[in-house]
């Protein structure tokens, strides 16, 4: 199943699919969050956003609007 | 005996102890700068190799790849791509470390691609065993083609060994350790054919270096037969991006080992407890409770004995020296000048202290993570803590701390409203102003009326920061991406080392820097108030002689000649010439001038007002500049001019108005046009003299 990666749940993990090359910076993905990796949501800041994850080894903190232009799948065992 | 040296450039993502490394191998033997035109800090240090063969390092400051996305990283671009920078490295250094090897490969990568000499280091090997990680070294050399220093920063291990590498820093390979032209083919093999003299990833970098990189006058092309869109060089982009991981996590499939067992770690549950919704913000409440207790508390002792010290030193001075022109100067110029420097040290280094603490430990991007989305209300990010914080200090490095803000509004706004917060060059004014209006008293016997004015005036500070973004985000069209890519460092304890330095050189750089201009000021203050343009000040002695025998004045006349001389001095003609604007507000003339000087740095205000009373005064006698003050009365009435209404209005201004000259120049370069520094001017000082105008007028 594919979904945004703002609609994965603290502690769910899904694999990046691809995602709007407009809305996400090169940084990102020079930190390591790239199509085929595995992404981790560890934590959600108290008021909702932004996002803290775990992403092919490393520790990332986003906002909620990038991750919704990050399109990740949800592996079937984990659901 | 001929001293050999090697130019090194050290270079490294943020976090990885890359810093730690440049103190092991220079010590104290580093000179912090600029880079010329820009204010990104260039620090330079020196490490002896060998009896003949010294090194000079560079610390290139930290970014995650050669994509520039700020200035700070693209100084580390504008030197690799230039053969001819004096500062051009024979040998780069990529600083690793173990626990993110994957990530910071990415950057030593492109270095490859660059064929400098590369020695890769990876630092904090003492982890290895506690995070169950094993490396291959002899595969992971063959593979990135490269020499590796395993060492450990904190336990000071390994940097012998690096010290050999770079010795026989010859026997680095240079070649690229993968192809990334692969990627467009096409593309790169016309690039190839229109300049084969040229490395081909340099014209890359060269071509795609305004891509995220939005300052940057653009460089011109190779030839615009080759141009892309941005589109297309940005889609490129994330494809090399991709390839390079492609290589790294294939060389570290076999060169790495990693336990997945290794204990559950420090991370998760300092984070639980430092992000929780109602902890993190009462850490974080706390810890700027401590940070303020230290400026305004502890500092306190080594600042008063630093006030009576040089107060004692120049009536010293002016007793023992021979009396004349020069030991005026000494006394009552340079003196008080140096005083009104060195008075600083302490509250710098105490905010120094925290602030480095707090971005060693980690703890720093937890702040932000946990602000983000409140400050974004008020069109700041998360990442405008630091500034703010910052600004306690001095708002110069806490604008040049904007910087690493992705997004142009959410910064252009922070730098617009730092200069708000509570600088400490306005602490000394303060302080003084307080100690004058505000009875020592305590409120309900516990809470120190002064102090609790000193935090309301902080609190002014943040309030009016908050509240001009507030607005600045309303009225300010600009439309940017949100972009905001933190990373979250792992725990680590502070190195006292690092700390240590790090305070020593930033209040070096502070005093030194802050300090020229101050000094100078007291002398040319000085100068100002014992001259004269006209006749009537050099016959001020004849002039009161002759008063006094027509009984139009009364008093000692030693006294009357010196307050008679500084009205006419050219400090005098200044301050009177300003006294009709500044009256409303409850200011004379001899506050203009100080209000006037202020804007070369606002702590000139208390060294001018010592420089004028101690002209006024004739006196030998341990008066410090606050009993000076207090005893200043008005000429004709014999009102006190420091009185409750004249007080709170200066404490106003000082707190509103933008009086700097060095804020305003760092405004116009990180901003690069002159409207926004004028924006602050105009706005801030207009604001104050409005609130001052309305305070001074219902106070009265």
């Amino acid at each position: 199943m594919d979904i945004n990666l703002a609609q994965l749940q603290i502690g769910q993990k899904g694999i990046i699919q691809e995602f709007n090359i407009d809305l996400v910076p090169l940084k990102l993905l020079e930190m390591g969050c790239l199509p085929g990796n595995e992404v981790q949501i560890l934590q959600v800041a108290p008021f909702g956003d932004p996002l803290y994850l775990n992403v092919n080894d490393s520790y990332l903190a986003i906002r909620l609007e990038t991750a919704r232009a990050i399109t990740v799948q949800i592996p079937n065992e984990s659901k | 005996m001929k001293v050999g040296n090697i130019n090194i450039a050290l270079i490294g993502n943020p976090n990885v102890g890359k810093t730690s490394v440049f103190n092991q191998l220079t010590g104290l033997n580093q000179q912090v700068g600029n880079y010329p035109g820009i204010t990104v800090e260039k620090k330079v240090g020196v490490c002896k190799l060998a009896s003949n063969l010294k090194a000079t390092i560079l610390d290139l400051p930290g970014t995650y790849s050669l994509n520039a996305s700020s200035l700070d990283e693209n100084v580390v671009i504008e030197l690799l791509l230039n053969r001819n920078d004096k500062d051009y490295p024979d040998v780069a250094i990529v600083v690793t470390e173990v626990e993110n090897l994957k990530r910071n490969l990415l950057l030593f990568t492109q270095i490859k691609d660059l064929e400098i000499p590369t020695i890769l280091v990876i630092n904090m090997a003492d982890r290895m065993s506690y995070k169950g990680i094993t490396l291959d070294i002899p595969y992971l050399e063959k593979m990135l083609k490269t020499k590796i220093a395993l060492i450990s920063s904190r336990k000071n291990e390994g940097i012998d060994e690096l010290k050999n590498l770079i010795v026989n820093y010859r026997n680095i390979p240079t070649e690229p350790c993968l192809n990334a032209s692969e990627i467009d083919p096409v593309y790169f093999g016309n690039l190839r054919k229109a300049f084969p003299n040229q490395l081909l990833y340099k014209l890359w970098l060269v071509i795609t270096q305004d891509v995220n990189f939005v300052n940057l006058d653009r460089k011109e092309l190779p030839n615009p037969s080759f141009t892309k869109s941005k589109e297309d060089l940005k889609r490129l982009q994330h494809k090399e991006t991709i390839k390079r991981y492609q290589f790294i996590n294939e060389v570290l499939k076999v060169g790495q080992t990693v336990d997945i067992n290794s204990a559950k770690d420090l991370r998760s549950r300092l984070d639980r407890i430092l992000m929780h919704k109602v902890y993190g913000y009462l850490i974080f409440f706390g810890i700027l409770m401590l940070i303020f207790q230290s400026i305004f508390d502890w500092s306190s002792v080594p600042m008063d004995f630093i006030d009576t010290s040089f107060a004692s030193l120049s009536s010293y001075a002016k007793a023992n020296l021979p009396t004349g022109i020069l030991t005026d100067l000494v006394a009552e110029g340079i003196i008080p000048g140096l005083g009104g420097i060195v008075i600083f040290i302490p509250q710098i280094a105490f905010l120094f202290l925290f602030i480095s603490v707090l971005e060693e430990s980690g703890y720093m991007s937890r702040v932000v993570f946990l602000m983000d989305k409140i400050m974004r209300r008020f069109g700041l990010s998360g990442k405008s803590v630091v500034p703010l914080i910052s600004g306690t200090a001095c708002a110069i490095p806490a604008i040049m701390a904007a910087r690493n803000i992705e997004n142009w509004k959410e910064r252009l706004i922070t730098i617009l409203v730092t200069p708000f917060t509570t600088c400490s060059a306005r602490l000394p004014v303060y302080a003084i102003l307080i100690s004058l209006i505000i009875p020592d008293k305590r409120l309900f016997g516990v809470f120190n009326m002064q102090g609790l004015t000193l935090m309301t005036l902080y609190m002014l500070g943040f309030g009016m920061a908050i509240f001009s973004a507030y607005i600045l985000n309303k009225i300010l069209k600009i439309k940017s991406n949100s972009y905001f890519v933190v990373e979250m460092p792992g725990y680590k304890v502070p190195m006292f080392k690092n700390v240590a330095i790090n305070v020593i050189e930033k209040t070096k750089s502070f005093v030194f820097g802050a300090g020229k201009i101050i000094l100078a000021l007291s002398v040319i203050l000085w100068f100002l108030g014992s001259h004269g343009p006209t006749e009537t000040f050099h016959n001020a002695d004849k002039i009161i002689e002759t008063q006094l025998q027509n009984k139009t004045v009364s008093g000692e006349k030693e006294d009357l000649v010196a307050s008679y001389k500084l009205e006419n001095s050219y400090i005098g003609i200044v301050g009177k010439t300003i006294e009709p604007v500044i009256k409303p507000l409850g200011y004379d003339w001899k506050i203009g001038i100080a209000v006037v000087s202020s804007f070369a740095a606002r702590e000139v205000f208390v060294g001018t007002l010592a420089t004028i009373y101690s002209v006024g005064s004739h006196s030998d006698e341990e008066t410090t500049i606050k009993n000076k003050m207090a005893a200043e009365v008005h000429p004709v009435t014999g009102a006190k001019i420091f009185n409750f209404a004249t007080g709170v209005s200066l404490l106003l201004f000082y707190a509103f108005a933008m009086q700097c000259i060095s804020t305003l120049a760092i405004t116009k370069k990180e901003t690069n046009s002159w409207q926004w520094p004028m924006v602050q001017l105009v706005f801030m000082s207009g604001f104050a003299y409005v609130v001052c105008l309305i305070a001074f007028q219902i106070l009265k």
